[in-house]
């Protein structure tokens, strides 16, 4: 057990020396809310990518509740603990809302495909619990009463939860939320900053998020980081980092 | 050496077909399918002209009228089956360009008939239709067919580098909604696309027929299948590519065939040249590599 | 979504194939049955299990393979050898059906496993392009074998007229597998990299593994449908394995509707019905008329469900919303004949449910390390 839930020592990633990222050092404690901000570009989303193992790192490292993940690919990662939402939402539009949820629990399930096809035992008990996980997960994010509708069907700010319903569903540690709020309205923004809020505390987890909202990185997070051109720009507390010259020049440019 | 020769005119076939699908690949990002049957019909075209008059300028005549139709019936599937399906999923896409290549297949068959119609496309220069050097001979059709292939190659690539038109084609290549953007007619530069790529394959048909003097309904559908062959293997939407790509595949066809033990293997060979192309450089030999964004 | 319809769901496909099943064995097991419509059941059957397993690569992983014909040419010929040699060991016909379909079945599973390994990282029109290479080099190579009887074809013994019987036994077989696979983890699994791989991945899924999975199986099943081909006709004739048979399985399961076992069942059977009644009424030249209208099939069916502008069309006038409409009025007026009323538990399954545009997520966009974020919200504060 290691003080840190997530801990990155100078991570970061080049293209064709373009660096998209570099010498990000987070640290991360146990069931907090961490906040990245920045500019337009500035490499967030990169640095998700390096923590989910779209992108291997070109330097550094990254642990995860002490164990090192670096190099490892993006099924090992989630198994060991880090789930994602993504920027441009990516649900499995065609299927259901359970369906999708269901797909995130897959790795719970110790049901091999000759059990499925047989329908053996195995596969009525798995499948039973994971069942009512799922709805309980739902519920959770009031899409039980949709369970079974298409994906695709949803109104956005529900895809968005159900988005996070996903990730949760693969039981992480640590969960990265990309832009949750994005293209939200005030009152689905609101109501949102609770949902992660009670998904903290209800689940025990460890967040990190992207988000461009200030109302809504300022209300929900403990600690933030801004980045800037791939580098670190300012870390600490909220106010303290909202604060700093550094970072409002940054945002509104240099007057 | 005769080998070779034979083989670099096959290829140049080859890389003429695989320059139209590469363009259109790279430009509308479609599998036109029903390419190969357009120089079927390109083939059928030239039969009835031939046909129809017998004058001595009747070659030419008979390549302009199949330039004629092969371009208006490249245009005519785009407006018809392939515009209407944009934006939607390449799958979509790939299977309605099959339907198109079976309906024109079919449609041929039951005008002409499934058995194969002789035409005779030989070409001579005063009166000979091959050149002997020492115990090399090469017959004026291959001649032509090469010179003629380098000619069309050099010309399309001037086109695409040095005009206005090629410019906007690289953009469209590049980024559709950018060249949009920017006010190109992405519509018309698809439609050019197709003009050229249908236009090449009326070449194309005239230089088969020179080598292979007769026209079935299937006539397109294997050089069709190795012609894309070919540009998979030069890297789908390089046009360098396409013309490498085709002359390989041409020459390796060629040799292939010259060597007893291999020839019933022929096919065999030429795809499986092309599985393991794509096993090590998976967007072939000079293709550019896409990542999708995450 | 009532409980009852439900369970209708679930057994439609079982339903089906039974319907077609009981009373042709039962007229094959008492009386005699006519060889050509023995010929036409068998036809019929191993189409199905055709259509159903290329479904499963199509319309569920959402992956394009044009050599489906590829893996029931290596299930007939090699199946078809070895039930000649088992013919000389196995006095019963039925046991040398059974473990040729067997040794079929799994020496094409082998074949989709050995051309899948390497090329499934391929995607999209590039895969596509790879299995229909594959096809042809089987074809080619088995073509000019000695011991598979060279440019002859393989002869093989035939079972006789009651082969439909086991091959519609083995459509039911691979409804049970493909339909109890993709309602299990492993099917969402394999739908979910369908809708979004890149999703999928980070859901932990193992994207190559379930590639492989379902190359194999569909393989395997294409397969047992070439051991059965092996047992109808003989000789088994390279011919047949062409591209042209790997696209008319297509157009069953793109007519049935991706995604939709019961459709492709419906399709499959219904193709094969006309095509062979069209192969003994057209005759020559007009039999360019059979690819006239699976060339129309295709071009149309895909456009009426992926062109965009006919998005709201399609959502006026599709067929499940008719035949709600249908069956409201069936309710109020329960004197309406039976037909309609069974075509409506058929058919309100066939339109496809997943538009296909979401069906492929080769949204490649040119290789841009960065990407731009949303620009609305960021300097407000």
């Amino acid at each position: 057990m290691s003080e840190y839930m997530l801990e990155t020592r100078g991570l970061g990633i080049s293209f064709g020396g373009l660096k998209a990222a570099q010498d990000v050092n987070l640290k991360i404690k146990k069931n907090e809310l961490y906040g990245l901000i920045g500019p337009n570009g500035a490499g967030k989303t990169t640095v998700f990518n390096l923590l989910t193992g779209v992108y291997k790192p070109t330097t550094g490292t990254f642990y995860l509740d002490g164990e090192e993940l670096t190099g490892k690919n993006s099924i090992e990662i989630n198994k060991k603990g880090i789930a994602r939402t993504f920027q441009n939402i990516r649900l499995f539009s065609n299927m259901s809302v359970i369906d999708n949820v269901l797909v995130g629990m897959g790795n719970q399930s110790s049901c091999n495909i000759f059990e499925s096809i047989f329908r053996l035992p195995r596969y009525w008990k798995t499948e039973r619990q994971l069942r009512e996980k799922a709805r309980e997960l739902l519920r959770v994010f009031d899409l039980d009463d949709e369970r079974r509708t298409l994906a695709s069907n949803l109104p956005y700010g529900k895809q968005r939860k159900l988005e996070i319903a996903r990730a949760l569903a693969t039981n992480p540690k640590l969960l990265l939320l990309d832009e949750p709020a994005a293209g939200m309205n005030p009152q689905e923004t609101a109501e949102l900053t609770d949902t992660i809020r009670f998904v903290r505390d209800h689940f025990d987890m460890t967040v990190l998020l992207i988000e461009h909202d200030m109302s809504l990185v300022s209300g929900l997070c403990d600690r933030l980081t801004v980045l800037n051109f791939g580098t670190t720009l300012a870390q600490g507390d909220v106010d303290e980092v909202l604060s700093n010259p550094e970072v409002v020049k940054a945002y509104l440019g240099d007057d | 050496m005769n080998t070779l020769i034979n083989g670099l005119c096959l290829g140049g076939i080859y890389a003429l077909i695989a320059l139209g699908y590469t363009m259109v690949y790279g430009i509308a990002k479609m599998l036109n399918f029903a390419h190969g049957d357009i120089i079927m019909v390109g083939a059928y075209a030239i039969f009835v002209t031939l046909s129809m008059i017998g004058s001595p300028i009747a070659t030419v005549v008979a390549i302009l009228v199949a330039v004629v139709i092969c371009t208006a019936l490249g245009l005519l599937t785009e407006r018809v089956a392939y515009r209407p399906l944009r934006g939607a999923s390449p799958l979509a896409v790939l299977i309605t360009a099959i339907g198109v290549s079976y309906l024109l297949q079919s449609i041929a068959q039951l005008i002409f008939g499934s058995q194969s119609k002789p035409v005779s496309m030989q070409i001579k220069i005063a009166g000979v239709d091959s050149l002997t050097f020492g115990n090399v001979s090469i017959s004026i059709s291959s001649i032509v067919t090469l010179a003629l292939c380098i000619i069309i190659m050099v010309g399309l690539t001037l086109f695409i580098n040095k005009t206005k038109a090629g410019c906007a084609m690289l953009a469209v290549s590049e980024d559709r909604a950018a060249a949009q953007l920017m006010g190109i007619n992405v519509n018309a530069i698809i439609t050019l696309t197709f003009a050229i790529g249908s236009a090449l394959a009326a070449f194309a048909s005239t230089f088969y027929l020179m080598q292979i003097p007769s026209v079935t309904p299937t006539l397109g559908s294997m050089p069709g299948i190795k012609a894309f062959t070919a540009a998979v293997i030069g890297g789908i939407g390089s046009i360098p590519g396409a013309m490498i790509g085709g002359i390989l595949l041409g020459v390796i066809e060629k040799f292939a065939l010259s060597i007893p033990f291999l020839a019933p293997y022929t096919t065999a060979i030429e795809f499986a040249i092309l599985i393991i192309i794509l096993l090590f450089r998976p967007t072939g030999l000079l293709g550019k590599k896409r990542r999708e964004k995450v | 979504m009532n409980f009852k319809r439900f369970k209708l769901n679930h057994y439609i496909n079982y339903i089906l194939v039974l319907a077609l099943l009981i009373p042709f064995a039962i007229i094959g097991l008492t009386g005699s049955i006519k060889g050509s419509t023995s010929l036409l059941l068998t036809q019929m059957a191993y189409s199905m299990i055709l259509a159903v397993s290329l479904n499963l690569v199509v319309g569920f992983l959402g992956e394009l393979s044009l050599g489906h014909a590829g893996f029931m040419c290596v299930g007939a010929y090699l199946g078809g050898f070895v039930a000649n040699y088992m013919h000389t060991v196995i006095d019963s016909p039925l046991l040398v059906l059974i473990l040729s379909m067997i040794v079929g079945g799994l020496l094409a599973a082998v074949f989709g496993l050995l051309i899948g390994l390497p090329t499934l990282r391929l995607k999209g029109d590039y895969l596509a392009i790879v299995t229909l290479a594959f096809g042809e080099i089987v074809r080619t190579v088995f073509m000019n074998q000695e011991f598979l009887g060279g440019a002859m074809g393989l002869s093989t013994k035939t079972y006789g007229r009651k082969l439909y019987i086991i091959a519609l036994v083995m459509v039911l077989f691979t409804v049970f597998v493909a339909q109890n696979l993709m309602r299990s983890k492993h099917g969402r699994a394999i739908q979910a990299i369908r809708d979004n791989e890149i999703a999928a991945r980070a859901m932990g899924v193992n994207i190559t593994y379930y590639k492989l999975i379902v190359f194999v199986i569909a393989a395997f099943f294409a397969g047992i449908a070439g051991v059965i081909y092996a047992h109808n006709t003989s000789p088994v004739d390279y011919g047949f394995f062409s591209f042209n048979y790997s696209i008319e399985i297509l157009v069953m399961v793109v007519l049935g509707g991706m995604g939709n076992i019961t459709g492709s069942l419906i399709a499959a059977a219904v193709l094969t019905f006309i095509n062979f009644e069209l192969t003994t009424s057209l005759s020559g030249d007009l039999a360019a008329l059979k690819f006239l209208i699976y060339a129309l099939i295709l071009i149309v069916m895909v456009m009426w469900n992926n062109a965009p502008a006919l998005r709201r069309v399609r959502e006026r006038f599709n067929l499940g919303r008719l035949f709600a409409f249908i069956r409201t009025k069936l309710s109020k007026k329960a004197s309406e004949d039976d037909s309609t009323k069974l075509g409506t538990v058929a058919w309100d399954k066939v339109p496809t449910k997943i538009p296909m545009d979401a069906i492929l997520s080769t949204d490649f966009k040119p290789d841009h390390s960065f990407e731009a974020d949303k620009p609305e919200k960021g300097d407000q504060k």
